[in-house]
């Protein structure tokens, strides 16, 4: 027999990358592209869907080639996605009809407030599990709808399709305007805010509440079955995996049981937490979330705290302020001093999510004295994932009422030791990392190769999971707590900067 | 000016290069290739061909907006270590791991330090039992199969170890400098190091280089762990860890922009 793999695709915020595993779950090869980020008005992300699918095509075969494998050796793709971040496209083009908006988008803002005061807010709440932020993609949507001249009318006559990323993958993988699938799974569908939790299905109130024509909308299928073959980039394989990301690596990181956690470092970060059969909802500013639902089996839920900037701090401090000219450096220039100086980042730019849920918010950067240098900045920059960490990980506890005794990791900071050091050290608990630190990838092909066979069940799985790292807490406990003070008067300084009338000014 | 002629025995393509660079650091703005082109009598394609490898190896540097080249920071920094310790982990976390999956031991990356081994990245071996992280110790460079290799490629550290005096660890660690540049030209042979028993008993390692840009090395990735697991029944190390522990530091160097490794 001639060795099989299961490939990945990851579309992420900042990149897409094609990973391809082998039987032991062993990363053999990976290629990765970077896309444009377009930030045409302060608070507005759009990403071009068009390049990501071109990079899609540029990604997978460079993967291949690279493990020098070819498609019929591949039993099945997965797909990971960045979630939330909105298409629309036209069905018998393929063309998007808007530049895509991303998650970290806060356009939506002021429609935002006005949904919340609106009759039926809170049953849209409850049925979807989400507060209603500028975060997800039903008010984004409706921004669409509301902002393109006849695109609700195209919508209704159903020539135009929404989806997020895994969506418009899936559709163009599948032949886009030649008989593309137009599907979505659960997880992805958990974060419109228009799908009920229980039932899993487009919810009709929803719907008419963000007035979204249903005709627009992706058929929700679970996470983990063959959804179809690929006749494009990889012509032949079943696809037959879609997950939001962080679920993705919360499967990945085999979180299968109750009370399983992971934080994923990337752009953001995103703690989920294994609920089981059951949804739970927050009294904490947590999320509920669909965790991942196995083809015809039960849907496993999660709670989910979601931080909105971590990596894309370390970005902005090499991109925007040019102080470091790659990313691991931050940890280099951290090193040049001892400590944060006084000095404190908190990085509301999007407003501050969970568990505060403040979209008024914006950053600040506070204790500035002459003795701060780059050094302290660099030093705040990584504090400000640390101390995030810590924000939803007390929320964490005091939803489920039990204390997390370890975290497990994953995601790109991962590789920065002085970081997963001071998590540990803010946590008080130790923090582990897996031998496999694209866990998001990981979990996508995990998924597509239990629903084509490759691998027979989560108990196999789990026992690839193999500690690669784990860091113990070092810092003094006074410390601890007069850090935490410091950074909470920080966060506190960052609320209602956004005033109502410039709200107002972007609807 | 006139066009660079290269002097018998020169490589016209390096002295041209060296022409450009100063050009670029005479000037008081950034230029365009045009410029350099005429400034230098060189064809257009062959400016930009010369000044395209520069910018890949960082000595020059492009105006995103104007296109124009300027001089480029790592010729700033020419003096210091090239690749970022950091960032050396960073770009080496996704193959460090499958190398610890498939051997069964555990992993460090290190490079050179003042004569020291520094351990910039360590994963443990995959048996999930507690293991201390020992990124940022340091190993003596001519007991352990990291610091070998890293040895066999720097000149420079290799003699500062030898006219030190190598500490004897065990009955087989090299601490002559006959022995040991036997070793380090071995290692240069074939590729990749090992070591066994020479700094602690029942202790052995396999490592290779790993090459940045140009192919320069600039640190290495090996496994270590019992003997009789590293090492077949004839004492030498297992040709299949060889061949994992090669292929893991040609994928970082690859990563990295060693184009041949
Ligand atoms: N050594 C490091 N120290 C600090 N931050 C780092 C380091 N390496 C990478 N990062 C940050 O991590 C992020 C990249 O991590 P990762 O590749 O997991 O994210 P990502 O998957 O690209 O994110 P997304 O999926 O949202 O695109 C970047 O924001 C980068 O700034
Ligand atoms: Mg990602």
């Amino acid at each position: 027999m001639t060795d099989s793999y299961v490939v990945s695709i990851d579309q992420g915020t900042t990149s897409t990358r094609c990973i391809v595993f082998d039987r032991r779950g062993n990363l053999v090869s990976v290629a990765q592209r970077e896309h444009q980020q377009h930030f045409p008005r302060p608070g507005w992300v759009e990403h071009d869907a068009l390049e990501i699918w071109r990079n899609v095509g540029k990604v997978v075969p460079r993967a291949l080639a690279q493990a020098g494998v070819t498609a019929d050796q591949i039993a099945a793709i997965g797909i990971a996605n960045q979630r939330e971040s909105t298409v629309v496209w036209d069905r018998r083009t393929g063309v998007p009809v808007a530049p895509a908006i991303i998650w970290q988008d806060t356009r939506t803002d002021a429609l935002v407030e006005t949904l919340a005061r609106a009759p039926g807010a809170e049953d849209v709440r409850q049925r979807c599990g989400l507060p209603l932020a500028t975060y997800f993609s039903g008010p984004k949507l409706r921004w669409l709808l509301d902002h393109s001249p006849g695109l609700y009318e195209r919508a209704e006559r159903g020539e135009v399709l929404f989806g997020t990323m895994e969506s418009w993958l899936i559709w163009n993988l599948t032949g886009g305007p030649d008989g593309g699938l137009h599907l979505t799974d659960v997880t992805n569908a958990s974060r419109t805010m228009l799908m009920d939790l229980r039932t899993l299905g487009w919810h009709p109130d929803s719907l008419a509440f963000f007035g979204i024509p249903a005709a627009m909308l992706p058929e929700i299928r679970s996470s983990s079955e063959v959804y179809g073959t690929a006749t494009a980039v990889l012509p032949g394989v079943r696809i037959a995996a879609a997950l939001g990301d962080q679920q993705a690596a919360l499967f990945g990181q085999t979180c299968f049981a109750p009370g399983d956690a992971k934080c994923t470092y990337g752009t953001g970060s995103f703690l989920l937490l294994n609920t089981g059969a059951e949804p739970v909802h927050s009294r904490h500013g947590l999320l509920t979330t669909v965790g991942y639902q196995i083809g015809g089996e039960p849907a496993v839920y999660a709670l989910e705290g979601s931080i909105a900037i971590t990596g894309s701090l370390v970005q902005w401090f090499r991109d925007r302020l040019d102080l470091i000219s790659t990313a691991p450096e931050i940890e280099t220039l951290a090193r040049t001093v001892e400590d944060n100086g006084g000095c404190y980042i908190v990085p509301a730019f999007s407003g501050l999510f969970a568990p505060h849920w403040r979209s008024e918010a914006r950053g600040v950067i506070v204790g500035l004295t002459s003795y701060i240098t780059k050094g302290h900045l660099a030093r705040a920059v990584l504090e400000a994932t640390g101390w995030q960490t810590r924000e939803v990980v007390d929320a964490m506890n005091a939803d489920s009422g039990l204390d997390l005794t370890a975290l497990r990791v994953d995601g790109g900071m991962t590789a920065n030791n002085l970081l997963m050091q001071f998590v540990a050290d803010v946590l008080a608990v130790p923090v582990v990392r897996p031998m496999v630190a694209e866990t998001v990838s990981l979990g996508a092909a995990y998924a597509a190769g239990l629903a084509v066979g490759y691998w027979p069940d989560l108990e196999g799985l789990r026992s690839n999971w193999h500690l690669a790292a784990r860091w113990v807490p070092e810092m003094d406990d006074a410390v601890r707590a007069e850090e935490r003070e410091n950074w909470q008067r920080a966060v506190e300084r960052t609320f209602g900067w956004i005033k109502p009338e410039a709200r107002a000014a972007n609807e | 000016m006139a066009s660079i002629r290269p002097m018998p025995g020169q490589v016209q393509s390096i002295a041209r290069a060296a022409a450009i660079l100063r050009l670029l650091a005479s000037s008081s703005g950034r230029l365009g290739i045009g410029e350099i082109a005429r400034s230098l009598d060189l064809p257009k394609g062959t400016a930009h061909g010369i000044v395209r490898t520069l910018q890949d190896v960082g000595f020059v540097e492009q105006d995103k907006t104007s296109g124009k080249y300027q001089l480029g920071a790592a010729l700033l920094h020419l003096g210091t270590s090239y690749l970022d310790v950091n960032e050396l982990r960073s770009r080496s976390i996704n193959w460090a791991d499958p190398l610890a999956a498939r051997s069964g031991e555990a992993v460090r990356i290190g490079t050179l330090l003042d004569g020291k081994v520094l351990v910039v990245h360590h994963v443990f071996r995959p048996d999930d039992t507690l293991q201390t992280l020992d990124v940022g110790s340091l190993l003596p460079p001519h007991a352990t199969a990291l610091g070998k290799v890293l040895l066999a490629y720097d000149v420079g550290a290799a003699n500062s170890v030898m006219q030190g005096e190598p500490e004897p660890y065990t009955r087989r660690t090299l601490v002559t400098a006959r022995t040991l540049t036997r070793a380090l030209t071995e290692i240069r042979d074939n590729g990749w190091g090992a070591e066994i028993e020479e700094m602690t008993l029942g202790e052995a390692g396999i490592a290779a280089p790993i090459r940045g840009y140009g192919g320069l090395v600039v640190g290495a990735i090996g496994l270590s762990g019992p003997v009789d697991r590293v090492c077949d029944g004839h004492g030498h190390p297992r040709p299949t860890l060889v061949a994992y522990v090669r292929d893991a530091a040609r994928a970082v160097s690859r990563d990295l922009g060693a184009a041949r490794w």
